[in-house]
């Protein structure tokens, strides 16, 4: 007889605090239906046909005392379970600002990674361990979902827009990756592994074997290739320049004031009309269908290299 | 058995009644009588149980092993796809109320038949109609979205025949509306002289709850519906994100109706086990006026909760804490049925026959899956569960250990009146035994595979999910065997059954006034007057028996 | 109840109160799912409104006002018309009923001709969404084409509707002309012609809010 596991591991910050609501809830929910079928059992057989017991009832509409009872009582606990639950749920809403960041791309069906520094990987994804690390994903076909059981985290990979999701591990050891939204043939074969590494390890490991260019400067070569550079670079009036540009506040033409986020370039790119910068003219055609997510995803990376303070990006 | 001799030694068939009246296949296929119309919709909705059951059996065929040996994948998707669709839309929805709801409410009422005889003929062919389609999809190949229709992989990606089943749903959908239609009308204008609102059985008051769903809530999903079958045709929609369309946005839509849609498939199972429980307890119901406000309740707070299957869907987290809030108000209700039922056992004189035993399954599994629902409401565990077999377990014991085992319940209990035939009261009770041992196996197992991580619609696995899933095939088996002994029993009673005279358990209420099977305009001494209150049995009331 | 009506109560009824406030309950929850089934869309109109002004201003400014308003007013006289064709049925007046039913006839066949020109331009133009769309915008240079395209199959989609429910209702006008004609209605039996009339006015009040959703957004540009 094989062993068999009744709890998944518990591998990440966050996953102790989800289990510790799991536990008090299903150890409500063990004694209101033991307490039901008690009742249930213990009524059943004292008043079975037959048995010699009273069965006078004075007041038959006596009980809207029991009926408030147990209305309000099952009401303050559901209340109370709400509120820890939510709790617990906004604590892992907040994304820790110095968070790691991994791209991941969603596509039928496979899971394609790319790290800070350009490494890319696909189905596995390493990460050291005791570093929060923050997932930005996409999909290029239907709704994927990034699911990794023993960090009790999951996230929908939707088409169209980024989604985040992020976890810190605590212990090293290989886990699974699995994609809980349904998506087509391969399903139950859009599976991975998520490899928590010792930090020094995963350094090496982001080092050793891998020839790809860092993730920025392969960015620049594609903002030359694809001709950003010709309208976004210096002071062009054709377009604004985008140095120092990504996490600020931009002002659009309608007047509205916009965060130029991971969002906002994916869209400016794709659809470039919809939110212009103030004071530019509406020139800048759009890449619909003529770029991947993963170059999106390369290209947000060289915009946000793009300091001031570093020579990385600027070195034209 | 004690159920047997109950009845009294001189009962015979009666001479005429609804079913004898006239033989030809016109006769019944052309009928507006409630009473034929619900035996049309016991056949069709038992062949489609059948089927779905089929794809059932092949989904726990192919989950015994980690590896796909059996199907591939694309095969795979479209069992758990037909499963799905068919038994939501071609048995669930339409079991209670379009087959016990229409034989009994114009009976339970005292009416000749339901408001309007011709739509509800009208809605049986629209489920008819909606049923070849679905066959007709799964003939020509299949469809393998889910049975949720998820964009953009149902408008655009999917190569099968999504846009049939899409059609097959939509025009059930209509088949529902209009016997939700129906029955309202019906239990507002037809009720017989004295029967005011509180003295209505709850049966009748659950399917007032869950008509008012039927026709509130399905066209929305037909809409939605429309939408992605025009996407499907036109290659350009609004679900599209290529032209900005958002798919969660199809989600939204989708559950504004199929969680509402969850609640037409339990409140009549729950009207059931309040007929059934004061029946054999021989007593008043415990809590009138709670069972039956708690009916609409759950009807309307259920309109207010479908963000709950989008915690993970990137849904603002503001909406998600709202709709989480109100999914754990809306478990208070179902709560308060369950301590009422248990209530009215007190001092009863309780009796154990098939029917009861069935709706002390329901009651125990109904727990279960009720309580489970909350660890899917809560906004943090849910982000662990959503999407695995936690969920499948838990809608498994909502829907077949609640609505199945109450459509169980009140086929045992509502079968004298409807053939005037009794059926072998033993064997009846160990196939209710047999159905709730096997039912556990297969679906408890599931609740630790989900927590194991197990994602759903995974025709592979992870190894150490293995014996977990062999367990959960087993019970399969059984609980195939447990459904298909009442097929062989319930046949015999057809033509062998003692004759059952018009109320065999000594049950309260109108349709036990009339003979067993009721003639065509049920009550052929005019129309009934009702001068107590429902379930007017002996204990409850000021003087004792026993 | 008189004795003429005794012979109209179906069967299963007391009394034809009883069968007439079944007939009218019965109506108004049909006009509640309509309402639920219009609602889905509308629904959907305005989370794409909200999240595209410019391209819903775009499109709109491009559908043909004036015969918007022209069929908006079509469909609200021919509302009066079905009005009066009740009434005439109410109080016996057989003529005056057949003329009023066929001018509402005449008035929604008008609206769906006029909605037919309508389609013919958007597909003359490229404004069906499909591979061969095109849409360009003096007034609205942040509308997005997609987006407008979107606006376009909402549109399609939202009117398509609702003509198609004209065209039931004109069915229905059909079937009623021909009872009318064999003299069937009278003042105890008019029941009929009374929910075809909800069913009509409904048919208006959708069209009375798709015209300014659809047609006059942004029109101050």
């Amino acid at each position: 007889m094989p062993n068999v596991q009744i709890a998944p591991e518990q591998a990440s910050t966050i996953a102790p605090q989800i289990d510790l609501v799991l536990y008090v809830l299903t150890g409500l929910s063990v004694f209101f239906f033991f307490a039901v079928c008690a009742v249930l059992v213990f009524l059943a057989i004292r008043y079975r046909k037959g048995t010699k017991v009273n069965r006078t009832i004075v007041d038959p509409h006596a009980g809207t005392a029991l009926e408030l009872t147990w209305t309000i009582i099952p009401t303050i606990m559901a209340i109370a379970m709400f509120f820890w639950a939510t709790v617990v749920f906004f604590q892992y809403s907040r994304i820790p600002d110095d968070a790691m960041e991994v791209l991941v791309t969603g596509k039928q069906w496979m899971w394609k990674i790319q790290h800070p520094n350009g490494k890319r990987e696909i189905n596995e994804l390493h990460v050291p361990v005791g570093v929060p690390v923050k997932l930005t994903m996409t999909s290029e076909d239907v709704i994927h979902s990034f699911f990794v059981p023993a960090f009790r985290v999951k996230r929908d990979v939707l088409p169209g827009r980024y989604s985040n999701l992020w976890f810190e591990p605590t212990k090293t050891g290989t886990y699974h990756l699995f994609c809980a939204e349904y998506c087509g043939t391969d399903h139950s074969r859009m599976v991975g592994q998520v490899v928590v590494m010792e930090p020094e390890d995963y350094q090496r490991w982001l080092a050793g074997e891998f020839t790809a260019v860092p993730a920025a400067s392969a960015g620049e070569q594609l903002f030359t290739k694809l001709g950003c550079v010709t309208c976004h670079e210096g002071n062009s009036p054709r377009g604004p320049a985008l140095k120092d540009v990504f996490g600020k506040e931009v002002q659009l033409q309608t007047g509205e004031i916009v965060l130029a986020d991971e969002d906002y370039i994916r869209e400016s790119i794709l659809n470039p009309q919809a939110k212009l910068v103030a004071g530019y003219p509406p020139l800048m055609p759009t890449f619909q269908n003529q770029i991947k997510e993963q170059d999106i995803f390369t290209l947000i990376n060289y915009i946000k290299s793009m300091k001031d303070d570093q020579e990385s990006g600027s070195q034209s | 058995m004690s159920t047997i001799a109950a009845r009294p030694e001189s009962a015979l068939m009666p001479k005429r009644h609804y079913a004898n009246v006239k033989h030809s296949v016109a006769s019944w296929l052309l009928t507006t009588d409630h009473k034929r119309i619900a035996i049309l919709y016991l056949i069709s909705i038992t062949v489609f149980f059948a089927v779905g059951g089929f794809f059932a059996s092949m989904i726990r065929l192919e989950l015994l092993t980690p590896k796909g040996d059996l199907f591939d994948g694309d095969t795979y998707n479209k069992m758990f796809t037909l499963h799905g669709i068919i038994m939501i839309f071609f048995f669930l929805i339409p079991s209670i109320p379009a087959v016990l709801g229409n034989f009994l409410i114009p009976l339970m009422v005292g009416a000749k038949d339901l408001a309007f005889p011709k739509i509800n003929l009208l809605s049986w062919y629209l489920y008819i109609i909606g049923g070849l389609l679905a066959v007709w999809a799964l003939v020509k190949g299949g469809v393998d979205t889910g049975w949720t229709f998820y964009t953009p992989y149902s408008s655009t990606y999917a190569k099968t025949e999504v846009f049939l089943a899409v059609s097959a749903a939509f025009i059930a959908g209509f088949s529902s509306i209009l016997t939700g239609l129906n029955f309202i009308v019906t239990i507002h204008k037809m009720r017989a002289p004295g029967l005011t609102w509180f003295r209505l059985p709850l049966f009748v008051w659950a399917h007032y709850a869950t008509s008012l769903i039927q026709i509130l809530g399905t066209p929305v999903v037909a809409i939605t519906l429309v939408l992605v079958g025009v996407e499907r045709i036109w290659g350009k929609g609004i679900f599209d994100p290529s032209l900005g369309g958002d798919p969660v946005l199809f989600q939204h839509l989708f559950w504004f109706y199929s969680h509402p849609a969850v609640y037409i498939m339990i409140l009549p199972g729950m009207g059931v086990i309040s007929e059934v429980i004061t029946c054999f307890s021989r007593k008043r119901i415990f809590g009138y006026e709670f069972i039956a406000f708690s009916s609409l309740a759950i009807a309307i707070v259920g309109f207010l909760v479908w963000g709950h299957h989008m915690f993970v869907s990137t849904q603002s987290t503001y909406a998600g804490m709202v709709f989480s809030f109100l999914t754990f108000l809306v478990a208070v209700p179902s709560a308060i049925k369950v301590f009422n039922w248990t209530a009215t056992l007190y001092k009863g004189e309780i009796t154990f026959e098939a029917p009861m035993l069935y709706a002390f399954g329901f009651i125990g599994l109904f727990t279960i899956g009720g309580l489970t629902g909350l660890f899917l409401g809560a906004m943090a565990t849910d982000i662990h569960f959503h999407d695995t077999y936690f969920v499948v377990a838990h809608f498994h014991y909502v829907m077949v250990g609640g609505m199945v085992m109450g459509f169980m319940c009140g086929l045992h209990f509502w079968w004298p009146k409807m053939t005037g035939r009794m059926y072998p009261a033993t064997i009846a009770s160990i196939a209710a035994i047999i159905v709730f041992i096997g039912f556990n196996l297969t679906f408890f197992p599931q609740f630790i595979l989900g927590y194991l991580g197990m994602p759903r619609r995974y025709h592979e696995y992870a190894a150490e999910f293995q014996v977990l899933n062999v367990m959960s095939t087993a019970g399969a088996s059984i609980l195939g065997v447990g459904y298909a002994i009442p097929g062989f029993y319930f046949m015999w009673s057809l033509f062998f059954g003692p004759a059952a005279g018009p109320n065999p358990w000594g049950a309260k209420g109108l349709e036990w006034q009339t003979q067993s099977p009721p003639t065509t305009f049920n009550f052929d001494e005019g129309q009934p007057i009702v001068v107590e209150e429902a379930y007017a049995y002996s204990i409850g009331g000021s003087e004792s028996v026993s | 109840m008189s004795h003429s009506s005794d012979s109209l109560v179906a069967h299963h009824f007391e009394d034809i109160e009883q069968q007439n406030e079944s007939a009218v309950l019965g109506m108004w929850l049909f006009l509640g799912q309509e309402i639920m089934f219009f609602g889905g869309l509308f629904a959907v109109y305005l989370v794409y409104r909200f999240k595209y002004p410019d391209a819903w201003a775009a499109g709109s400014t491009d559908l043909d006002i004036t015969l918007g308003t022209f069929n908006t007013v079509v469909l609200l006289v021919s509302s009066l018309t079905m009005a009066m064709g009740v009434w005439s049925a109410q109080t016996g007046r057989q003529k005056s009923l057949i003329r009023y039913l066929l001018a509402t006839l005449v008035l929604g066949s008008t609206f769906l001709v006029v909605k037919f020109f309508e389609y013919k331009h958007k597909w003359d133009y490229h404004h069906v969404p499909g591979p061969s769309f095109s849409f360009q915008s003096e007034h609205f240079p942040n509308a997005a084409e997609s987006n407008v395209q979107l606006f376009y199959t909402l549109y399609f989609i939202m009117t398509g509707m609702h003509a198609l429910h004209m065209v039931i209702g004109a069915g229905l006008l059909i079937w009623l002309i021909v009872l009318a004609w064999k003299g069937k209605f009278g003042p105890h039996n008019f029941m009929k012609v009374e929910l075809t009339g909800f069913y009509w006015h409904f048919v208006d009040i959708v069209w009375v809010f798709l015209f300014p959703l659809l047609y006059l957004i942004n029109r101050h540009h």
